[in-house]
């Protein structure tokens, strides 16, 4: 990476982490994602994905290295505003929606950041606008499809208008055309995108680069369509494409 | 506010009631109940009065009295307890169609019928003209401990997903062969719940993830401020003031 004016939107370090009972997840990673990039995180279970997400926004710390996000270091007296940049959303909606109306929940981050009034009003409607979600404002999230509630959770990030949107496994439980919508949305947002997924051919269409993580180290980091032409690689770190699904071919007609 | 949580009680409506602020509503029927709840049990013209106070505010929230009537069945229990009184409070005895009860008793019932009568119709009132969600605004707005307001926000927002989660534990159950009959179901229950209890405590650590990572660092942030003219606090004043004019007149007289 050639060093530019703008500073990366994430820089990881050296990171290496052990939860409280010993177990060692992640061992020495360097990530270095440019402002604007869309970059896939895969790997199988038990990789150390999540755990690596954590430390993005500084929930887990501790262990050795560094995270710097947009140059700014994750640490204690930061992380009010490291949390803004960082976007999260989880996996599972119904824990990111967690106010009574998709308004308020939207409005949540930036609300907590002291933002108030008209210009809170007007961050949501935009935010629900990117989501193609405006005329949900008002309603409770439990009244939602699934789908639109992924939606609802990536619009509570884009309020805070991150340096950085994080999805932990953006495309699970969706139908087609659900995932086809959201995957609309993605590619239409001008943010950087870290995207944990095990939806490979999501990977291809969305990010031009994708990252293996396995067994708590960087296996592979390249570009999506080579990563996932490599047999060899995809078989060693228990990566599968779907029946027939041919990486070449399909990056070939993107 | 919108069609959010409309919960049972609620009655969508057009009306002056309808659209006073949540804590001005709050705050009126507080003062009244507590206006009520200090008049003297003998002056029984005043709860008469108070009646007639309740009727008023139902009309002026186009509620008619069948539903009022209807939704005062959750004071029954009272009613039992109040039934009671006469035949176990001590003191002198007044002899009715040969049963001896207790004078001190009967005005002991009726304090009881008379007050929490009053007090379940004004709330009632209160939960008919006003949402869930406006109520909590309300209640956060008078101040109340703000970790109270969040819990029952998420008991708002979780209730349905809890609800799901269970029939769903239900649904494996029986396709299991469990029928909830005998002794040695009641383990079997016993167990369900219990996992209930460890996903609702997951899910509250995956909920707390959620806000801390969009900022949550220990309160609410003001989201709907709700703010209330001085016309609306004269407004929903009127009811309590007169039935503070009441209990005075009760006292005097
Ligand atoms: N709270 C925890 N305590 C101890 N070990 C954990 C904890 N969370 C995850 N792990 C372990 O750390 C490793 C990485 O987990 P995780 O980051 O969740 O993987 P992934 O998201 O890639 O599936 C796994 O071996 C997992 O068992
Ligand atoms: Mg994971």
């Amino acid at each position: 990476m050639t060093s530019s004016a703008a500073p990366a939107s994430l820089e990881v370090s050296g990171l290496a982490f052990a939860y409280p009972d010993g177990h060692q997840a992640l061992f020495g990673i360097d990530l270095t994602v440019g402002r604007g990039e869309r970059v896939a995180l895969l790997g199988p279970n038990g990789a150390g994905k999540t755990t690596l997400v954590l430390h993005l926004n500084g929930i887990l710390t501790g262990g050795a290295g560094s995270v710097k996000v947009a140059g700014l270091p994750v640490e204690k007296r930061n992380l009010a505003e490291i949390r803004r940049r960082v976007g999260i959303v989880f996996q599972d909606p119904d824990d990111q929606l967690f106010m009574p109306t998709v308004r308020e929940d939207v409005a949540f981050g930036p609300a907590a950041s002291g933002m108030r009034g008209a210009e809170l009003e007007a961050r949501v409607h935009k935010a629900l606008e990117r989501v193609g979600m405006a005329e949900y404002a008002d309603r409770p999230p439990h009244h939602l499809s699934f789908g639109q509630r992924r939606r609802v959770a990536v619009a509570t990030v884009l309020a805070m208008e991150p340096e950085i949107l994080v999805l932990d496994e953006p495309s699970s439980n969706l139908d087609p055309a659900s995932r086809r919508e959201l995957a609309d949305i993605l590619r239409a947002l001008d943010v950087t995108v870290l995207m944990v997924t095990h939806d490979l051919p999501y990977a291809l269409e969305l990010c031009g680069r994708s990252v293996i993580l396995s067994g708590g180290t960087i296996a592979a980091d390249g570009k999506t369509a080579d990563v996932l032409a490599d047999e060899e690689l995809m078989r060693t770190h228990r990566l599968e494409l779907p029946f027939g699904f041919d990486p070449r071919a399909a990056a070939a007609k993107a | 506010m919108g069609a959010g949580h409309a919960h049972k009680l609620y009655r969508q409506a057009a009306s002056p009631v309808h659209d006073l602020p949540p804590h001005c509503k709050i705050a009126a029927v507080f003062l009244f109940v507590i206006v009520v709840v200090s008049t003297p049990r003998e002056a029984v013209w005043a709860f008469g009065l108070y009646a007639v106070l309740i009727a008023v505010v139902a009309g002026a929230a186009r509620i008619p009295a069948g539903f009022l009537l209807k939704r005062l069945l959750i004071e029954v229990p009272f009613v039992a307890f109040a039934v009671l009184m006469p035949f176990v409070v001590p003191g002198d005895q007044v002899h009715v169609l040969g049963l001896a009860l207790s004078k001190n008793g009967l005005w002991g019932a009726w304090n009881v019928l008379a007050k929490g009568t009053l007090g379940v119709a004004a709330s009632v009132i209160l939960a008919s003209t006003t949402d869930l969600r406006a109520l909590l605004l309300g209640l956060q707005r008078l101040k109340l401990p703000s970790l109270l307001v969040q819990i029952a926000s998420f008991m708002i927002r979780y209730g349905d997903v809890i609800t799901d989660e269970m029939r769903r534990m239900s649904i494996a159950r029986r396709s299991r062969g469990f029928e909830a009959k005998g002794l040695k179901a009641w383990s079997v229950l016993a167990k369900s719940a219990g996992a209930l209890f460890i996903r609702s405590y997951e899910r509250g650590e995956r909920v707390h993830l959620a806000m801390v990572s969009r900022g949550y660092a220990g309160s609410m942030p003001v989201i709907d401020d709700v703010t209330a003219t001085g016309a609306q606090w004269r407004y929903a004043a009127v009811l309590p003031a007169s039935a503070l004019v009441i209990c005075l007149l009760g006292w005097t007289l």
